[in-house]
């Protein structure tokens, strides 16, 4: 049964099992900062964008690039990731930085 | 300015080094200004008008409109820049070695100057859409501050189209014989790079598996984020962090295009004289 299972979710398309992690960048800064997220599972990136101003949700540690219009939101699927902190940041306003924190 | 500078210029640098290489990959050619100034011209066109529909993209297909558009185009221009190579494997001797004895049919007619034209207008829609809505949020908000940003994004467009000049001279200095090799090479590389990236994307709209994500780390050694690591990412898809998928899609796309080109090389010791074959007179 257990290895049915997991037979089962290994060959279907992802469904909708992800985690579900929302960032909101508001005022030039990821909401929260600091994003905890879990090891070794593919997980689903919600990024809200609530500033005015156009974004760009990037990170080259796993290498994720997105546009994120202002007022929209954009998701993204990352992973499966080792432990570790990996940055990301906003390619159109630089100083805009965060990690997701993966335990 | 300088950070609106520095933003834009990261973003035209792919294109500009592709260009770059481009017209080195098409030097001698008859026309190709004006096959690759159209593409150039319509690349530009159609990142204004994606950056238009950027929203309605980015929600399209449940969300993932923006990885499956950018893999899309990747991938386009992958096979683009493989049809090249292929073709100039099996013709780029006859071209190095004499230029005045090729059939003018060799020269115009079946030479992919549209493959390589087509590779230039994907590279500027890509990059360019995100430039255009970056300007354009730059321009809404309005404000003092507008006016010396948008100076820096000028610059910024000028200074990644001066690296593509840059790139492009530095190729022109190479032996005649020895250029078409290396804009080849250069090619097989960038096709590869360009895979690699397209996999990473179809990954992110959970398209592909992952295949572990980072398969090595050398982002102590050197970043993307660093322009040398940039100009190593774009022109041999130089990864800090690589997903195993992108390296699959890496190697595959060198194997793949690499034995198309040993398998259509013209090879001068088995014809003595192959040269462009004469075409069927029709009588």
């Amino acid at each position: 049964m257990c290895i049915a299972s997991l037979a089962l979710a290994l060959m279907l398309p992802a469904g909708a099992a992800e985690p579900e992690i929302l960032i909101t960048i508001k005022d030039h800064h990821f909401v929260p900062a600091e994003v905890p997220a879990p090891a070794g599972q593919k997980i689903k990136l919600i990024v809200k964008n609530e500033d005015a101003t156009i974004s760009e949700f990037e990170s080259v540690e796993f290498h994720r690039e997105k546009v994120v219009q202002a007022g929209h939101e954009i998701t993204v699927f990352v992973g499966p990731l080792d432990p570790g902190s990996y940055e990301f940041f906003d390619d159109f306003h630089p100083e805009t930085r965060g990690h997701l924190v993966v335990k | 300015m300088l950070a609106t500078l520095i933003v834009v210029f990261r973003e035209v640098l792919e294109a500009g080094l592709v260009v770059g290489i481009v017209m080195a990959a098409s030097r001698g050619v008859p026309h190709r200004g004006r096959w690759i100034s159209g593409g150039c011209t319509a690349g530009v066109l159609g990142a204004v008008i994606v950056a238009g529909f950027a929203g309605t993209i980015a929600s399209a297909v449940q969300g993932a409109g923006e990885e499956l558009f950018n893999a899309t185009i990747l991938f386009a221009a992958v096979c683009m820049l493989g049809w090249h190579n292929i073709w100039m494997s099996r013709h780029g001797r006859e071209l190095a070695m004499d230029a005045t004895k090729i059939g003018k049919e060799v020269l115009e007619g079946t030479r992919p100057l549209y493959a390589l034209a087509l590779v230039c207008g994907m590279a500027l829609l890509r990059e360019g859409s995100e430039v255009v809505l970056f300007l354009y949020g730059i321009a809404v908000a309005g404000g003092s501050s507008a006016a010396s940003m948008a100076i820096g994004g000028a610059f910024g467009v000028a200074a990644g189209l001066a690296a593509g000049a840059a790139l492009y001279y530095g190729l022109l200095s190479i032996p005649l014989r020895y250029l078409f090799g290396t804009t080849s090479l250069l090619i097989l590389f960038l096709a590869a790079g360009m895979a690699s990236q397209g996999a990473a994307f179809l990954a992110a709209a959970n398209v592909l598996p992952s295949l572990g994500d980072n398969i090595w780390d050398t982002s102590s050694l050197l970043t993307e984020r660093s322009l040398a690591g940039q100009l190593l990412h774009i022109l041999t898809g130089y990864t800090a962090r690589p997903a195993g998928i992108q390296l699959v899609f890496y190697v595959g796309t060198l194997i793949v295009i690499g034995s198309l080109m040993r398998l259509f090389r013209n090879d001068p010791s088995a014809a003595g004289g192959q040269r462009a074959p004469v075409a069927p007179k029709i009588s």
